[in-house]
């Protein structure tokens, strides 16, 4: 039985179903149980497992994180919640110094199964400093894993997944634009394996890859496509590390060319990174340049004209499908 | 009964808060009502006090750093209505281009470095601000200020030691409204007097109502004069309240409105208004004069910020390097 929940009930019912299950998961950050969440995603949570499981933290990113790492070091399985992932930049010397090396240092003797999440990416007029897109920052740091969803059926299971069967640390990154979207989610529960793309849209001109709300602008730019005559298939990452380029791949050498778009600032981004692998592993069945649309190689700015300008929308989108398909116009 | 300041001090308080309160419920109601400001908005409103008294005990020179809730401070400072207005509708004449929006007032020549974000941030860059005017060698101080819920993070303490191992001239000023979001003071620490984090360090230590213009201004200097002769740092704690929610998206359900209305009942500019009447500074005429005065700077702000042009696009890629020159990669 299907039901249609909001992003942010599947987000809920993931953690939640894994606490019934679990003992030793529970939830931490800032907001998180009287407050009922700042963008409501553990509404009712602390009512149900009350404050030993459902922990409010104070304003002290590096200390709770700490806290989580070395709680997962010691037999539990965390998640701790970030008001917003661009405060985890205080965290991120735990994340990336201690969560990630662990078992490596260790010798693999000791693990962190842990999972950090939180809303990513850009807002709305939010300004320079609440507006970044960390996946591909994250994404380079090898001992962890980078989820990066895009709806709430994904969301539910990879969440789950994340928490009850991945032993390493997994960053899922969300979108605050994101957790009202609704859609069909079953009432059973199921699991999403990290690692695979999927197949949003079939298509066979040109592939489009993207991943969290930018598949918003890659289906849309799709849907406009298609009013050209132009059949795009396009691939929802789900998960940046690891990168499932198998899929991608398997789509190009069906359409030959290949469009990314992302909210990442172009340097060493994720599309970086698939381009380069795609070229590698497909050279020969490419018949034009990867392209890409990345957000603006600069902090965001606030004035609503320059949000716009930044950020890749569907218009652009076309515009560079259309300029891989040699088409004129 | 003898005032403790004079006539033009008092005269100055009202219509700083004022222009502030007035400045702050017009945004608000252009945010609310008509969508012209987006964004995260955070209201002063309730803490002006604190904005009035710091600039009577401070020179022009001196720096202010402050967080996100910024417009206030940012005013005294002398940053024009204007170009705040303007800022808050994202427009190119704005005190950051447009660039910042709310959470982000600069007025690098009234000398407020913002306007931060990221909770506690700014304890640190405001201790790097003072280490700059000691290096130089001026008796200029700074005034960095932060929340209760800032009090938290490490940033704090590492700062409070560098400022004290070198006797930085900086004034660390926790405005404690008992508010982080939703969060009150006693569910984030055992040790809710915040003032006494400075012990730690042997910072001197102080905590006063931040209600009070005077009580302000008097506590203010009495740092502000240590810090110019040397003395280094202090760790001031000021009692205040913010009526409004966090910003203008919180429902505010961890207080109750009784708690609201008795702070209210303490306004501070109904403070420095009955002073200013009980010693017959001025009438109720004069006030209603400068009312009107302030209202008209405040429409006029709107006018200002609505006939204003938005940034031209191009300024996407503009203000990230001083670099005149520097290759952005351009798909
Ligand atoms: C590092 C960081 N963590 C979390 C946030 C989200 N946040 C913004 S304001 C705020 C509460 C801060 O409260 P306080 O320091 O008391 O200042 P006030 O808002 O009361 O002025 C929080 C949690 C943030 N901006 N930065
Ligand atoms: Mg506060």
């Amino acid at each position: 039985m299907a039901r249609t929940i909001a992003f942010r009930e599947a987000l809920r019912e993931a953690m939640s179903e894994e606490m019934r299950r679990d003992e030793r998961v529970f939830l931490m950050g800032e907001e998180v149980a009287e407050y009922n969440g700042a963008y409501k995603v553990s509404q009712g949570m602390l009512a149900e497992f009350g404050p030993k499981r459902v922990i409010d933290t104070p304003i002290a990113e590096l200390g709770f994180t700490a806290v989580g790492v070395g709680a997962a070091q010691n037999g539990l399985r965390p998640v701790v919640e970030f008001m917003t992932w661009n405060f985890a930049v205080l965290a991120l010397d735990q994340i990336l110094n201690t969560a990630s090396k662990m078992l490596a240092m260790s010798g693999g003797q000791i693990s962190c199964p842990i999972v950090f999440r939180g809303g990513n990416g850009s807002a709305g007029q939010l300004g320079a400093q609440h507006s970044t897109a960390f996946e591909a920052l994250y994404a380079n740091i090898p001992g962890i894993k980078v989820v990066s969803p895009s709806n709430p059926y994904d969301a539910k299971g990879l969440l789950k997944q994340a928490i009850r069967y991945e032993e390493d640390p997994v960053m899922f990154m969300e979108s605050e634009q994101m957790y009202g979207d609704k859609m069909e989610v079953p009432e059973e529960e199921y699991y999403i394996e990290l690692g695979k793309a999927d197949v949003k849209r079939a298509g066979t001109d040109v592939t489009i890859v993207s991943f969290n709300k930018m598949m918003k602008v890659a289906l849309g730019a799709a849907a406009e496509l298609e009013k050209e005559g132009v059949s795009a298939e396009v691939i929802d990452l789900r998960s940046i590390r690891p990168l499932d380029w198998q899929t991608i791949l398997e789509s190009v050498k069906k359409t030959n060319r290949l469009v990314i778009v992302e909210e990442q600032w172009p340097f060493a981004s994720v599309s970086s990174e698939i381009a380069y692998r795609i070229q590698k592993e497909g050279f020969d069945y490419l018949d034009a340049p990867i392209r890409r649309i990345t957000a603006a190689d600069a902090p965001l700015h606030y004035a609503p004209n320059l949000v716009a300008a930044a950020l890749p929308n569907v218009e652009r989108t076309v515009k560079i499908v259309k300029e891989v398909m040699y088409t004129k116009k | 009964m003898a005032t403790k300041f004079s006539k033009e001090t008092y005269l100055y308080w009202y219509e700083l808060m004022q222009l502030i309160r007035q400045f702050e419920l017009m945004a608000e109601e252009k945010y609310k009502m008509e969508g012209k400001i987006r964004g995260f908005f955070h209201a002063y409103v309730g803490q002006e006090a604190i904005a009035a008294g710091c600039m009577t005990a401070t020179r022009a020179e001196d720096l202010f750093i402050t967080a996100y809730r910024d417009h206030g401070l940012a005013l005294a400072k002398g940053i024009s209505a204007d170009s705040c207005m303007a800022e808050l509708y994202g427009k190119a004449t704005g005190c950051a281009k447009g660039k910042g929006g709310s959470m982000h007032f600069f007025g690098k020549k009234e000398n407020f470095y913002g306007g931060h974000g990221i909770v506690g941030a700014q304890i640190g860059t405001g201790t790097g601000l003072a280490f700059a005017e000691k290096y130089r060698g001026t008796d200029n101080v700074v005034l960095c200020y932060f929340g209760d819920g800032a009090a938290r993070q490490g940033i704090l303490h590492e700062s409070f030691n560098l400022a004290m191992l070198w006797k930085l001239p900086v004034i660390y000023i926790c405005e404690n409204n008992n508010y982080a979001m939703g969060t009150s003071v006693e569910r984030t620490s055992n040790v809710t007097d915040i003032y006494k984090l400075a012990d730690a360090y042997e910072m001197p230590a102080d905590m006063f109502d931040g209600m009070s213009a005077e009580t302000v201004h008097e506590g203010i200097s009495r740092a502000v004069k240590r810090a110019r002769e040397g003395g280094g740092p202090t760790l001031i704690e000021i009692k205040t309240y913010r009526y409004k929610g966090h910003s203008i998206s919180d429902p505010q359900k961890y207080r109750t409105k009784e708690e609201v209305e008795e702070y209210r009942s303490k306004d501070p500019i109904a403070q420095v208004m009955h002073t200013i009447l009980e010693n017959k500074f001025a009438t109720e005429e004069d006030l209603k004069v400068i009312d009107e005065r302030i209202d008209a700077v405040v429409n006029n702000s709107v006018k200002f910020a609505e006939e204003s042009p938005w940034p031209d696009d191009s300024e996407v890629l503009k203000d990230i390097y001083v670099d005149q020159n520097y290759p952005f990669i351009v798909d």
